[in-house]
């Protein structure tokens, strides 16, 4: 056991490091940093240069396509690009869809769908959670009825992330209402241009637009858009869920919340000081700083395990809870941190191109937001309530 | 970067495994714990036997070339079997200041024996005063003809009882807290002059307060150099609360083990406990807390050989405050979800709590080392 890197790891990582310096926009790195929010063409742009150097598709085997990188590589690019400030890869397409397709589509539809998810050509959303079936996953209502060779869908999806964006979504349908809930459920990629598909934005508490409702009106859609049999599509939502939760923990993104943490307490002021000093605040953040490092150690032994032929289990949903719990409790001490100067409202910093100052320092205006906004990773993905359940099912054997 | 273990590793741990499963049923603990020696030489013997005391030791001094991966091995497995015999400190601590401060003559008289199983030691630092600072020492030692004499007191040592050598941090310059004009001597536990009272800990071991009237030692008592003795001792503890964190490891796995074997068993309201969400969520978050202390401890185990010592400090810190804070949540939890039982001798959970909250206590508890962390980190 060793946690050192070979010689040949610290070159991939200078490579990777060199790449990004130079194909990140330096506009988008910024609004890292600035904790302001992206608009499509930052991830666009970004992820299509992954593409072009066949990176985007980092998790995939060589086999689709992928890089083929190894448990050390994989963290390494995953590190590098969180310290460089690059926008994480939106998951649906190459962390979600892609390994389903892979895994269990036919060769026409690898053809078909790999290429554009590999290089970013096409974006991609996720139609899993309905108004009546959120955490109750397999309680979905959207009807997809067969008629000869497409099947006609009705029904609604929502909290979908950037379906405003996206060219095609990926849906549970339901095909066999008598069946038993999970299997009567089928798998079906739909184009979102198809006529009958609306998209209503949904705006979060904190100003921001990300999620919305995906209504579906006689949406025709051929057969040959599913994934595996019909009434198999519980297998791809839980062969996906699984890898969700392992990317959903965040870990570099997380350790560069620490860091910009204790900056942050080197410039604010305390008592004539600075707020670094105050032993308190300090204690809180050397407690969060090391419960990333357990979380990463935790995610690298899991890794580790998979490198070795192993799947992630479902002990991956540890990751997921810890990861969600550590994401929150750093934007809630960056927004303590800043003290009386979070209250200003300011979404002109937040989603928009200016030159205006903001009140307060650089880092005031998305500090509160940033604390409202990750609410949502401890009910996303799974709430944690849930993997709980599946924790103690499925590991505990209670 | 590599976690998996070599065959030879594996094979440790198997035999580990076995020993403490041969030795160490909860009922052969308990009569081991009622002795009046509170270990078994038997046992020792066959440590010594399986090279367990030497592994950790270079070939140079005798010992079998392993490191920090392989005490990690076994100390888990003793957390698991709340094993008695006193590895930590007469191999780690003592074998640990004697392999790396010790002159060739010292190495040769005393760890070669040690490897063998036929010494053991203790290590006395704390005084009544020092609480958690390493550097808090009033113990006096002055020069006297060649050699020196000690007067002072020294408290809570482990394994004093029958140690053949006990290592005492006396100082021989500076006051108070400074951490310069410490200084490590080697003194014959029957040494004329000093008193002890013995004791039995809360988990029990055994240890004593001591006294020092005057206790004459030779030149070749010295360990290291005089009045530098603090970084030896700073290492030495390091690698301990490293040690002592993959034992608290073994103690989880056992007592989340007991716990889940409880809940599913145990029936109110005519249902297995366990089918409660309530408990269920709890027993997840045990379970979680015994991941994340794993994982503090396998990378503490992997950095405590660093040559930054800021690097080593951290990781024996930040190790030891996620075994603090997850040792008090299983320890707790397992007591709760037992209801009266928990809180009896008859079961194991309540052994397994009191040794997981004596490991907090000892070398600086959770707070302590987040302090420790915070500021090392904030410093960088």
């Amino acid at each position: 056991m060793d946690l050192a890197l070979k010689p040949d790891h610290q070159t991939f990582a200078d490579e990777i490091r060199a790449f990004t310096r130079g194909n990140l926009s330096p506009a988008t790195k910024a609004k890292t940093f600035s904790g302001k929010h992206y608009d499509r063409d930052d991830h666009v742009h970004w992820q299509k240069a992954l593409g072009r150097q066949g990176w985007l598709a980092y998790t995939w085997p060589k086999k689709y396509g992928g890089p083929g990188f190894d448990v050390t590589q994989r963290f390494l690019f995953e590190n590098v690009l969180a310290e460089e400030g690059a926008p994480r890869i939106i998951p649906f397409g190459v962390k979600m869809v892609g390994p389903v397709i892979y895994t269990f589509g036919t060769d026409e539809q690898k053809e078909r769908f790999l290429p554009g998810i590999r290089t970013s050509k096409v974006s991609w959303c996720q139609g899993y959670s309905e108004p009546g079936a959120g955490s109750d996953l397999a309680n979905l209502r959207t009807r997809a009825v067969r008629e000869g060779d497409h099947y006609v869908v009705n029904g609604q999806k929502t909290w979908t992330s950037f379906a405003h964006w996206a060219d095609w979504i990926f849906c549970l349908v339901r095909t066999d209402p008598a069946a038993k809930p999970q299997e009567g459920i089928s798998f079906l990629l739909i184009d979102m241009k198809t006529p009958g598909v609306t998209v209503r934005p949904i705006t979060m508490l904190d100003g921001a637009h990300h999620v919305n409702d995906v209504f579906f009106d006689n949406v025709k859609v051929p057969v040959t858009n599913r994934i595996g049999k019909e009434g198999e599509g519980w297998t791809c939502a839980k062969f996906l869920l699984a890898n969700e939760r392992l990317g959903i923990a965040e870990v570099p993104a997380s350790k560069r919340g620490v860091r910009s943490l204790r900056d942050i307490a080197q410039v604010e002021p305390l008592n004539g000081g600075r707020l670094a000093d105050d032993p308190a605040f300090a204690a809180q953040i050397a407690d969060i700083d090391l419960q990333v490092q357990a979380l990463e150690m935790s995610e690298l032994r899991v890794l580790s395990t998979m490198a070795m032929g192993g799947a992630p289990g479902p002990e991956v949903s540890t990751l997921k809870i810890r990861g969600s719990e550590i994401q929150q409790r750093i934007a809630e001490l960056a927004m303590e941190a800043v003290g009386e100067y979070a209250q200003p409202y300011q979404p002109g910093m937040l989603f928009q191109d200016t030159n205006e100052t903001p009140v307060g320092l650089d880092h005031a205006p998305p500090a509160a937001p940033r604390y409202f906004n990750f609410r949502k990773t401890s009910i996303y993905g799974g709430s944690n309530e849930i993997q709980k359940n599946i924790v103690s099912k499925m590991v505990l054997g209670l | 970067m590599d976690l998996s273990l070599s065959d030879e590793q594996k094979q440790l741990q198997e035999a580990a495994e076995r020993f403490v499963r041969d030795k160490y049923p909860f009922d052969s603990r308990r009569k081991i714990a009622a002795t009046d020696r509170g270990w078994l030489p038997e046992n020792w013997a066959q440590m010594a036997e399986l090279g367990w005391l030497g592994m950790a030791f270079s070939e140079e001094d005798g010992g079998y070339g392993g490191g920090p991966i392989e005490t990690m091995i076994v100390m888990e497995q003793f957390g698991k079997g709340l094993v008695l015999e006193p590895f930590v400190p007469t191999v780690v601590l003592g074998g640990g200041m004697i392999g790396r401060a010790g002159s060739k003559a010292q190495k040769e008289a005393l760890l070669a024996p040690m490897i063998e199983g036929k010494k053991q030691f203790a290590f006395a630092w704390l005084e009544r005063q020092s609480r958690y600072n390493l550097a808090d020492v009033s113990l006096k030692a002055t020069k006297e003809g060649n050699g020196w004499s000690l007067s002072g007191h020294k408290g809570v040592v482990y394994n004093a009882p029958v140690a053949d050598n006990i290592i005492v941090l006396a100082r021989t310059a500076g006051a108070g807290r400074e951490q310069k004009g410490l200084t490590l001597f080697v003194v014959d536990g029957k040494a004329k002059g000093i008193t002890r009272r013995d004791y039995p800990t809360q988990d029990a071991f055994r240890a004593s307060e001591l006294t020092f009237d005057k206790v004459s030692v030779g030149a070749d008592a010295l360990l290291g150099k005089v009045d530098e003795g603090f970084a030896v001792v700073e290492e030495a503890v390091d690698r301990t609360i490293v040690a002592l964190c993959a034992e608290a490891t073994g103690c989880m796995d056992a007592i989340n083990a007991a716990t889940l074997e409880y809940i599913k068993t145990r029936k109110q309201f005519g249902v297995p406990i366990g089918k409660f969400q309530v408990l269920q969520h709890r027993m997840v978050d045990c379970f979680t807390n015994a991941q994340e202390a794993r994982s503090m401890t396998l990378m503490a185990t992997l950095k405590i050989d660093d040559k930054d010592p800021i690097v080593r400090a951290k990781a024996a810190s930040g190790a030891k405050v996620q075994i603090g804070k997850s040792g008090k949540f299983c320890g707790q939890s397992a007591v709760q979800m037992h209801g009266g039982m928990g809180v009896t001798d008859e079961l194991s959970v309540s052994h397994y709590f009191k040794r997981l909250t004596m490991i907090d206590l000892m070398f600086g508890n959770q707070q302590h080392h987040l302090t420790r962390y915070s500021n090392l980190a904030m410093a960088a």
